[in-house]
């Protein structure tokens, strides 16, 4: 059986209530995904030990964290937790905040000037430092940091500790986008190098599209959809209001450089799709984002477009989108699942109906 | 001698009971300020009040009710005297601790606002970074709020220093025991020796304000780069 996260919590305040009960798997990146007073900050201190639910059960990899009887305070749960303003802390250098969760996880008895090598640690200070490309400033204070540093400290700092789950509330939410472009990558990094499970909050439907492999939707308090995230991503029976954001996430491959025209092949779900060149190497592993706005359907393939790809697809079925003037298609591409958006007329005049061969076209693909 | 010998005995005493009731007090506040600013009990609001009690109390109700407490028919008092320690009215530890209620609001307050001060953030952070609680007391709280406690700790002193009614109600004036600055002035003053009045009272007040001097020209606050 896979590791996996059993939460079941139930929180009452004046004018909020959260209620779950959930199961997810502890591995890969999962995103606590909805608005700002949907709960997700709330479930994810819960989870952190930060919030006491007076009802609540929750058990890591088949470790319990919180019954009826047991409580194991914050400061003994294997957690890392970055939160949304870096909180590092402001009376010691950069260093000195890494250095403090890192001093106290360590097993007692071990001599500290040890390497590495010689713990069971499978994460290092070193390590840390290194892959949020910290080292320039473990000598400065944290009031001398700009904001993107900030944060990266914070993320050093939580990995430090060595943890076995990884708690984030939103580290990007307090940046501005120049920043949140500076501080993704290394958020992919930990996505593609880290084997621990990463919990990651947030609002914002590109972070969750780039980052995540699972994805829980809340609202109000409550858990509205959770699963893997294209097939949560794609499900029509959901009141996901993610408006002109509705679409899906595939992984792909870089197959083909096409120089003259600055384009891209990527091998995605049995097929093949143009795309700018973001200049990723050939045979690199990417994820594509496909807006459901940007595909449209035809029932013959045209060639005479100016959109390069046209794949034939099949219809799974129909849903309501935002506006009634328009629906959303669940399709089947080669095995995969692709969201179009269309008018509620032109469903009406190709006679869109499920199991109907159709052909999408796809008129951007974005390379996150 | 500009000062005479009795001048630095109580000068000498005075800076002995406010060093010692200032640390006492280290020890006694700011467990109570940390609980004064952490709790959510509703026994905030009362605890709350009487320890600002002594801010307001006259000083001679206050060292009445400490004499009767300590004397030899007070709950204090047969205590300290079943320990074998005496009585504490008019000898030197019962200066102190008189003065330790006489002050205390002057260490509690500002080191519970610097308490607050901090917020649960930081709190928090070092929780997740394998802090116990007595552990974040001492490598979180107290060094970001070390600016508040250095202030209570330089209010306490001086307060200290500038008490005389309780002193007089629990001191009593013995020389070298219990007659501390200020009621030395006030021998000098009934005995109508106005010049030696005159140079303590100097003295003192030279001291309150170089003391107030420091607590405003160094404003923990602001110590940006």
């Amino acid at each position: 059986m896979l590791p996996q996260i059993e939460a079941r919590f139930r929180v009452d305040w004046p004018g909020f209530t959260l209620a779950l009960d959930e199961r997810f798997p502890a591995r890969g990146v999962t995103a606590l995904f909805g608005h700002s007073g949907s709960g997700k900050t709330t479930l994810l201190r819960c989870i952190a030990g930060l919030e006491r639910a007076a009802q609540g059960y929750l058990s890591v990899d088949g470790e319990v964290w919180q019954d009826a009887k047991t409580w194991v305070p914050t400061h003994r749960r294997p957690i890392g937790y970055v939160f949304q303003e870096a909180s590092l802390f402001p009376h010691l250098t950069v260093l000195g905040n890494l250095r403090y969760g890192q001093r106290r996880s360590q097993p007692k008895g071990r001599a500290k000037e040890q390497g590495p090598e010689t713990g069971q640690a499978t994460f290092s200070l070193e390590q840390a430092i290194e892959l949020l490309g910290i080292g320039h400033l473990l000598a400065r204070r944290p009031a001398a940091l700009s904001g993107g540093e900030r944060q990266r400290v914070g993320m050093a700092r939580a990995l430090a500790v060595d943890p076995r789950m990884l708690l984030m509330d939103e580290p990007l939410a307090a940046l501005d986008l120049k920043r949140k472009q500076e501080i993704l990558p290394y958020l992919e990094r930990l996505h593609d190098e880290l084997d621990i499970p990463v919990i990651y909050v947030s609002h914002s439907p590109d972070e969750v599209a780039r980052l995540a492999d699972h994805i829980l939707v809340m609202d109000a308090g409550r858990v509205l959809a959770s699963g893997p995230l294209n097939e949560t991503l794609s499900r029509l029976d959901l009141p996901i209001r993610l408006g002109e954001d509705a679409g899906v996430v595939l992984d792909g491959r870089v197959a083909e450089r096409d120089a003259r025209w600055h384009l891209l092949r990527v091998a995605c779900c049995g097929a093949s799709l143009w795309t700018r060149d973001t200049g990723a190497e050939i045979g690199a592993h990417v994820r594509l984002r496909i807006l459901a706005r940007d595909v449209s359907l035809t029932r013959e393939p045209s060639h005479e477009s100016s959109i390069q790809n046209t794949l034939p697809a099949k219809v799974l079925s129909l849903g309501d989108d935002s506006h009634p003037a328009l629906r959303l298609v669940k399709l089947e591409v080669s095995g995969s699942t692709v969201l179009a958006r269309v008018t509620r007329r032109s469903a009406e005049l190709l006679g869109l109906e499920p199991e109907q061969s159709v052909y999408a076209q796809i008129k951007a693909v974005a390379l996150l | 001698m500009w000062l005479t010998e009795t001048d630095l005995e109580a000068i000498w005493l005075t800076l002995r009971v406010a060093t010692v009731t200032t640390l006492i007090l280290f020890a006694v506040g700011t467990p109570v300020a940390w609980w004064l600013a952490r709790t959510r009990s509703r026994w905030k609001g009362p605890i709350g009040a009487v320890v600002a009690l002594p801010l307001v109390l006259p000083p001679s109700v206050l060292g009445f009710y400490l004499l009767v407490a300590m004397g030899p028919n007070g709950p204090v008092g047969q205590l300290t005297e079943r320990l074998g320690i005496g009585l504490l009215p008019f000898t030197f530890w019962g200066l102190v601790v008189a003065s330790v209620f006489y002050s205390f609001p002057f260490m509690v307050q500002p080191v519970q606002n610097a308490f607050e001060a901090i917020g649960d953030r930081p709190l928090e952070a070092a929780a997740t970074l394998r802090a116990s609680p007595l552990d974040r007391f001492f490598s979180v709280a107290l060094p970001l709020s070390l600016p508040g406690l250095i202030t209570a700790g330089i209010l306490t002193f001086a307060h200290t220093v500038g008490e005389f009614g309780v002193v007089l109600m629990i001191g009593g004036n013995i020389p070298g025991v219990t007659r501390v600055a200020s009621v030395q002035i006030y021998d000098y003053v009934e005995a109508l020796e106005y010049a030696n009045a005159h140079r303590l009272a100097a003295v003192m007040l030279v001291f309150s304000f170089l003391v107030l001097l420091i607590l405003y020209v160094w404003n923990p606050g602001g110590k940006k780069r």
